[in-house]
């Protein structure tokens, strides 16, 4: 008998908050839907929030536009548990965060329900919607970001799902939904801009470029060559520019004309000059190899290590195996529009109390700094004439100086390529910096890059700078 | 003369007893209206089966005032209040199972809490019975073998075809119609009788010593028939009725007995090697017992098969953690069979460690008031049969108790007076009638008049 009780103390006293945390254990579940979990705000509007019912589980979490902030807010329910912020929040929203500790108290002399705390996004509403607009169910993702505190602007995945369908009580329609979701081939579930990583293409070439002028040897008006077509190192491929032209007069540009007209062959050559190193270390500093808790956990961006030299050249364009995220090529915008400091990326603005006391502001905190000022503001004037005489023509914004870099990045030969575009706006001291990508968006060309991303970068452009 | 009838009250502590049932109706009283405030239900609703069981209960009392006057005035309030904790959590799984199926939209399933207060019933009136027609344990030591015969026939009657159901994958009930019953629970009583009148004649015997080892005396090799008798009884409801916890708790009841009786360790010694050499057969012969076994190493990976009742379990008594829920306020519908062999867990998650604790000792002092009155009986028999009622319920209380909590393979059976089910209840109840029967012998001075003269001159 006293083993028994040896036992059970241990059980109910030592092992239980591990046993109470273990996945599959439905009294948390149970206990978090008795009661009133808090909002999600968006500039103190909910975007998701409990309603009570008459139903087994009181209360009903409902999501307004809810296909629109999915990819910020993730869904919740009973069945198939949280993603996004609903499971990164979830001790804020369900109340059991221990910052709450004196309003449970609270709670429990006054008999009052328990209720959760609310979480404030950094999410800016119009910027948001222009951007789930302009995607219109095309396969793709939208990142933007305010370049001077990192907060994220806009979050968007597309084809999008409706969160208000799996947080139904009606588990029929859940479940038909959650298979459809699951089967449909264009996994609307997937957070494209967080988690999927794609070949960045010729948007690379904004970090290469970044290398070139901390590297001291190259300035926006130095000569590189620029022929139609250059052969690489121990390989017979030759790489050629889309253009399939030269980018300049007897085969030569300038960096400046380079990234304006996306010249392949400059930008190889370039690659080869740098070498692996600089340009890894560029990448890096613009936060490739890191990965982003915004909180939710954002995939890892890639440059390669151990190329060869006609393997640099290609990542030095964005191909062979670079991978990046859209937040990713957002930063890389970023931090070029902000003075060379690239600010970590965060998407929570304030966490409240029950009673919308503010209990935490989000600070803006410093990732790294990527370049110097005025390198960054070279980069930054490169990139306006991208936009002004170059491939960027379609992210024009009247009256606003926009800077941009277009890309179509192939994934193999023969399947449609991927269109990119990181815009910047106004490029010096850039109060919005965003990155696009549709993905198959056809044509392999740089034209799909300013005729399907740049738009939508736009549109997103517009939005924040209420223009 | 006044000065005797005193004395004599005093000794019988028949009123301490009335106050501590009162008190126990109390607080199961309480308990009710408490599932009832926290669940949103009527909150009269347990005033007319609560009434009843508060009738039956006095009428217990009386009968034991009037027919074992000395026995021990804490056994039957202590099993009272169990019985009363286990039908308000019974009442409180009804509720839920209720409120479930109004969601469903399907019809509620009749509430077992009235059943259980039917079997209650009837348990109290065969305790009565029983106090009433056995006025001296010591003529059951005549019935020995017929109660041997019976009980072992009781154990295997559920394998007769057409007579016995198999419910839940064990081989355990009897269909006498109306309703099933569990002859293994009656079984358990006649079978302690049995144990208790043949060691009694054998004990002197048994208690010989062949050769020592260590300093433990060894058991002549022509003595140990009764105990492999006993071993391959356990192991036959073992393989036949796949009922792990009877076939426990018949070969531990015997080898306490033994040990009682006789005073050898060996006899401890030799039936752990049996229990040893009979776990490793049944693990490796039987998939049940296998997986039994690899439930209780690692739950977790098979959480959501074989290992569901107890990781669900477990969950409950975590989330009650040290002072529970409170009554109505947890989710111990969610375990499996919470209304039978897992009540344990249910009220673990709701009245939490600090309850369960409670409970616990509750048993304890029905053990230890048993074991008291064992001690204090001054005839062998009683001494064994005593000890042997006791050590069921303990041991019972232990297999499954320990089975819910993990801490030893888990096994089928019920919580004695806190658990769902009639046999169990009425079997536990006539228990204790013979339990009382023997205490009431053991408190009650050799001639009474003489007693209180010397005590007074």
């Amino acid at each position: 008998m006293l083993a028994l009780i040896a036992n059970l103390s241990y059980i109910q006293f030592f092992n239980s908050a591990e046993l109470r945390h273990k996945p599959g254990n439905q009294r948390v579940l149970l206990a978090e839907y008795s009661k009133q979990r808090g909002p999600i705000l968006i500039s103190s509007d909910p975007i998701a929030q409990s309603k009570t019912t008459n139903d087994a589980l009181k209360y009903l979490r409902t999501y307004a536009n809810g296909p629109t902030y999915a990819a910020a807010t993730g869904f919740y329910s009973f069945v198939y548990g949280a993603t996004g912020i609903e499971q990164q929040e979830n001790d804020v929203l369900s109340g059991s965060d221990n910052r709450f500790f004196v309003d449970r108290l609270q709670q429990l002399f006054a008999n009052r329900q328990p209720q959760g705390g609310a979480v404030e996004l950094t999410i800016n509403p119009r910027a948001q919607k222009a951007a789930m607009d302009a995607l219109n169910g095309r396969t793709g993702a939208v990142v933007a970001i305010d370049p001077s505190t990192g907060a994220i602007l806009a979050l968007a995945s597309s084809p999008s799902f409706d969160p208000n369908r799996l947080a139904s009580h009606d588990t029929t329609d859940m479940q038909n939904y959650w298979q459809y979701l699951n089967e449909n081939p264009k996994q609307p579930l997937l957070n494209r801009p967080l988690a999927m990583t794609l070949p960045p293409g010729s948007t690379f070439k904004l970090v290469t470029a970044a290398a070139a002028l901390e590297s001291g040897n190259y300035r926006a008006d130095s000569t590189l060559p620029g022929p139609a077509s250059i052969g690489l190192p121990n390989s017979t491929h030759r790489l050629g520019n889309w253009t399939h032209n030269s980018c300049g007069y007897n085969d030569k540009t300038t960096l400046d004309n380079a990234l304006a007209v996306s010249c392949n062959t400059a930008f190889a050559w370039l690659g080869m000059k740098l070498g692996e190193d600089a340009i890894s270390e560029q990448a890096k500093k613009f936060g490739f190899g890191t990965s982003f808790a915004v909180p939710m956990n954002a995939a890892t961006s890639v440059f390669p290590s151990g190329l060869d030299k006609a393997q640099t050249a290609m990542s030095a364009i964005g191909q062979f195996d670079v991978q990046a995220t859209a937040l990713q090529m957002a930063l890389v915008g970023a931090g070029i529009g902000n003075d060379g400091v690239v600010m970590r990326p965060f998407l929570v603005s304030q966490v409240l109390g029950p009673n919308l006391k503010v209990l935490e502001n989000a600070t803006p905190q410093q990732f790294s700094r990527a370049m110097t000022a005025a390198n960054a503001r070279a980069l930054a004037q490169m990139m306006m004439h991208v936009v002004d005489r170059g491939t960027g023509s379609n992210a024009r914004i009247y009256g606003v100086a926009v800077g941009g870099k277009t890309g179509t990045a192939e994934t193999s030969a023969g399947s449609p390529a991927h269109a990119w575009f990181v815009g910047i706006a106004p490029a010096v001291n850039a109060r919005v910096a965003v990155a696009v990508v549709l993905q198959d968006g056809g044509g392999a060309t740089e034209i799909s890059g300013n005729g399907l991303a740049a738009p939508i970068a736009r549109a997103v452009m517009q939005a924040v700078l209420d223009k | 003369m006044t000065d005797l009838i005193r004395l004599r009250k005093i000794s019988t502590r028949r009123s301490a007893e009335g106050s501590a049932l009162a008190l126990a109706w109390l607080v199961g009283l309480f308990a009710w209206v408490l599932v009832d405030l926290a669940t949103g239900n009527d909150l009269k609703s347990g005033f007319v089966p609560l009434g009843c069981v508060g009738v039956l209960l006095l009428t217990a009392h009386i009968v034991v005032r009037w027919q074992a006057p000395y026995a021990d005035p804490v056994i039957l309030p202590a099993v009272a209040m169990l019985n009363l904790l286990g039908l308000a959590m019974i009442h409180r799984l009804d509720v839920s199972n209720q409120k479930l199926a109004d969601i469903r939209g399907v019809a509620a399933p009749t509430p077992d809490v009235y059943l259980q207060i039917t079997w209650l019933a009837v348990g109290l009136l065969l305790f009565c019975a029983v106090l009433f027609i056995i006025t001296d344990h010591r003529r059951l030591q005549r019935l020995t073998f017929t109660c041997g015969v019976t009980g072992i026939l009781m154990l295997f009657l559920p394998l007769i075809p057409g007579v016995g159901v198999e419910i839940n994958g064990a081989q355990l009930w009897i269909d006498l119609g109306v309703f099933t019953i569990q002859p293994g629970e009656i079984a358990k009583i006649l079978l302690t009788i049995f144990f208790a009148g043949f060691l009694v004649t054998r004990r002197h015997s048994l208690a010989l010593i062949n050769r020592k080892v260590i300093g433990i005396g060894f058991p002549r090799a022509k003595d140990v028939g009764p105990l492999l008798i006993v071993w391959a009884a356990a192991l036959l409801v073992l393989i036949l009725e796949r009922d792990l916890g009877t076939s426990l708790l018949i070969f531990g009841l015997f080898i306490v007995m033994l040990y009682v009786a006789t005073g050898r360790r060996g006899w401890v010694i030799l039936g752990g090697l049996l229990l040893v050499v009979s776990s490793f057969l049944a693990f490796k012969t039987f998939g049940h017992v296998r997986i039994r076994f690899s439930v209780w190493l690692d739950p977790f990976s098979q959480a959501t098969d074989n290992g569901y009742q107890i990781v669900q379990s477990l969950y409950g008594f975590a989330n009650g953690g040290v002072f529970g829920t409170g009554w109505g306020r947890g989710y111990p519908q969610l375990v499996p069979f919470a209304k039978t062999d897992f009540i344990t867990s249910a009220l673990g998650e709701e009245l939490g460690l600090t309850g369960l604790i409670a409970i616990i000792l509750l048993y304890v002092l029905t053990i230890e008031r048993g074991a008291r009155a064992a001690v204090a009986t001054r005839d062998q028999f009683g001494n064994l049969l005593a000890i042997g009622l006791t050590t069921a319920i303990g041991l019972q209380t232990f297999i499954v108790i320990g089975g819910v909590t993990r801490l030893i393979p888990l096994t089928g059976l019920t919580t004695p007076f806190l658990s769902y089910g009639g046999s169990s209840l009425v079997a536990n109840y006539i228990l204790m009638a013979l339990l009382l029967r023997v205490s009431n012998s053991a408190r009650k001075p050799e001639d009474s008049d003489l007693a209180v003269v010397g005590l007074s001159s």
